[in-house]
């Protein structure tokens, strides 16, 4: 991991782009999310880690209402989700989302995935939305499969396409899904790469992850979640080295 | 230095000739166990037994150019049935003199058909192209402007009826089945609801069905003295039915699709329609290219139901003139000749569908 890169690790100290106040979730029967309170500050880096079912996923879900949340308010940059269609379609074009099984739309060359979001939803002219992709899938290091399909690219590739769509909406927060969990080992690095420069940049950026190399080295902030609930959060050497809750050291015990 | 090696070796090592000849191929393919040779004796013994028979019938003892009288004396096919009806059963009813004008409409159709297969030519022109193409059709069918005499729509017939009732139910069918599919999956209960009972009472009836309540009961419902005429009446009634098997098919297409890229569309901003217009039914539709085209098919061959209301479509055109006494001997080739159109109008079809699926492969 790399535990060498320093990424600026002030905590920053604008104002909250994110704010989860009292929120909820239920599966049926089951609860899911229990009273969630988090707020998130413009250019905050965040980690969320925790054992598999504990709502770390659904937590970030449910920030651009791929999941509706049944109790409490989630605020993203000052506007409430509510069931208003319109509002839930203009947040999530200023929120990104990296998912774990990449989701690349396998009918469309890499450029026309990243050219998808902003002719439709932010109707820019086509040539535009061309150049802007050409300047992510760079930034990824990836412009030379642009007219390629997503089916011809490996795992970590596509990922990185994956994020390079994203980023093609210019959105104010971006959220990933466990990035790393469905790549082949050597593939995790390069990923990661991408992600360590987007935050050198100073994207707000939630990370649902179980690299720890990452958190230790990016993060602003560790969330550790069980059982639907945020059991302990603090900063990544605080976290790593003085955990507080039993939970979060019989978690840390089985992963480091 | 290495590389050098490996291309050495790739020159001196061939990959296994796989047939030494044609014995060799006969050895490997027909004769490798005991069965199979079993088998290529007996396939050789029917071929032999009923090739060279049809053979001596349908070409050696043939005649093409005669009358009914004397075809009676010969062994061979009569195909001159086809030469001296073509005009009725291509055209039916349609007033004699006037029989240009609906083979100018198919010529014009056939044309587009093939123009548009080629997808770089779907474009807006295209569009313009078919909405004159469909008016000139229109004109040339029915006249009544411009000079032309007016030809009532009773007169239509043969080929010309076959190919309207299918192309345009297929053309409308389509489209309509994919807005039910997508009803029927609509998170709308009675968006959902009016689509399932759609579809489950259309698949629950006959086709046959359909056509004789479009013919004799709808019209009990309109006012007096009000008709529909009767041809878009059974038009309608091939779209209703052809949309809800088309339907089911895109249903099954949209159940294939993962919900991953459903979130993925929806995440990056997208609303519901630019969702399925965009990144679902693209995939959605190409997997089921194949069944839509079976079902497409079947649907160009059920249009020769219309019979039963009374249309004369070429199948039934090709019987009339088989009522006649001095052809009646001679249906075999009649409907031969009535099969190979329909095989190709078909074959077109499924051929075309072939190319569409590997032009659309995208590696996934």
């Amino acid at each position: 991991m790399p535990d060498n890169i320093t990424t600026e690790n002030s905590l920053p100290t604008g104002d909250a782009i994110i704010e989860i106040i009292g929120m909820h979730k239920w599966y049926g029967e089951f609860h899911v999310l229990q009273d969630i309170n988090l707020t998130v500050k413009k250019k905050e880096r965040i980690v969320i880690c925790g054992p598999s079912g504990s709502g770390k996923s659904t937590l970030i879900r449910c920030i651009n209402r791929l999941e509706e949340h049944q109790r409490g308010q989630i605020i993203v940059d000052g506007i409430e989700l509510t069931n208003d269609v319109k509002n839930v379609e203009k947040i999530r074009a200023e929120v990104g989302m990296v998912f774990q099984h990449f989701n690349l739309f396998p009918h469309l060359t890499i450029v026309e995935n990243l050219t998808l979001g902003p002719i439709w939803v932010r109707k820019t002219p086509k040539k535009e939305a061309e150049e802007t992709a050409m300047y992510y899938l760079e930034k990824v290091h990836i412009a030379e499969q642009a007219q390629k399909f997503p089916g011809q690219l490996s795992g970590g590739q596509q990922q990185r396409v994956a994020i390079a769509r994203s980023l093609c909406m210019k959105p104010n927060v971006m959220l990933f899904d466990e990035p790393t969990s469905a790549l082949d080992p050597e593939m995790i690095k390069e990923v990661l790469d991408v992600m360590i420069d987007l935050a050198q940049e100073g994207m707000t950026m939630l990370v649902v992850t179980h690299e720890m190399g990452f958190a230790k080295s990016v993060a602003h902030r560790v969330l550790f979640m069980d059982y639907g609930q945020i059991v302990e959060q603090n900063t990544p050497s605080e976290f790593f080295d003085n955990p507080q809750h039993d939970r979060t050291k019989l978690f840390l015990s089985q992963i480091l | 230095m290495e590389k050098a090696d490996i291309k050495q070796i790739e020159t001196e090592v061939k990959p296994p000739v796989a047939s030494k000849g044609v014995v060799g191929w006969a050895r490997a393919n027909l004769f490798n166990t005991w069965f199979n040779s079993i088998l290529t004796l007996v396939t050789l013994f029917v071929l032999w037994k009923t090739v060279p028979p049809f053979f001596r019938w349908a070409i050696v003892d043939s005649l093409w150019f005669s009358t009914g009288e004397a075809c009676r004396g010969t062994e061979g096919a009569c195909w001159s049935v086809i030469p001296a009806n073509i005009r009725f059963i291509l055209f039916g009813f349609f007033p004699y003199q006037l029989q240009w004008r609906p083979l100018l409409a198919m010529v014009i159709l056939v044309v587009l058909l093939f123009y548009s297969r080629d997808r770089r030519h779907w474009n807006n022109s295209l569009v313009y192209a078919w909405v004159a193409g469909l008016f000139a059709m229109g004109l040339l069918m029915k006249g009544g402007i411009l000079g032309l005499v007016e030809v009532e729509s009773t007169q239509w017939g043969g080929l010309p009826l076959t190919l309207m009732l299918s192309v345009f139910g297929l053309a409308a069918a389509y489209p309509l089945g994919v807005v039910l599919a997508l009803g029927r999956q609509s998170k709308m209960p009675a968006v959902k609801a009016l689509c399932v009972v759609y579809i489950e009472m259309i698949r629950g009836v006959p086709l046959i069905t359909l056509l004789f309540m479009s013919s004799i009961v709808f019209p009990l419902f309109l006012p007096e003295g009000v008709t529909v005429n009767v041809i878009l009446r059974a038009q309608v009634a091939i779209i209703m039915f052809t949309a809800a098997y088309i339907a089911e098919v895109v249903r099954g297409g949209l159940q294939g699709m993962s919900k991953g890229q459903y979130e993925a569309a929806e995440s990056l901003g997208l609303n519901y329609y630019q969702t399925m217009r965009l990144v679902i039914l693209p995939q959605a539709l190409k997997i089921v290219i194949p069944p839509t085209v079976s079902q497409l098919i079947s649907a160009l061959k059920d249009t020769s139901l219309v019979v039963i209301i009374a249309l004369y479509d070429l199948l039934k055109t090709t019987q009339s003139v088989l009522s006649d006494p001095s052809w009646m001997a001679f249906s075999s080739e009649a409907y031969i000749f009535v099969a190979l159109i329909y095989f190709f109008c078909c074959y077109f079809m499924s051929s075309y569908s072939r190319r569409l699926e590997k032009e659309l492969d995208t590696g996934l």
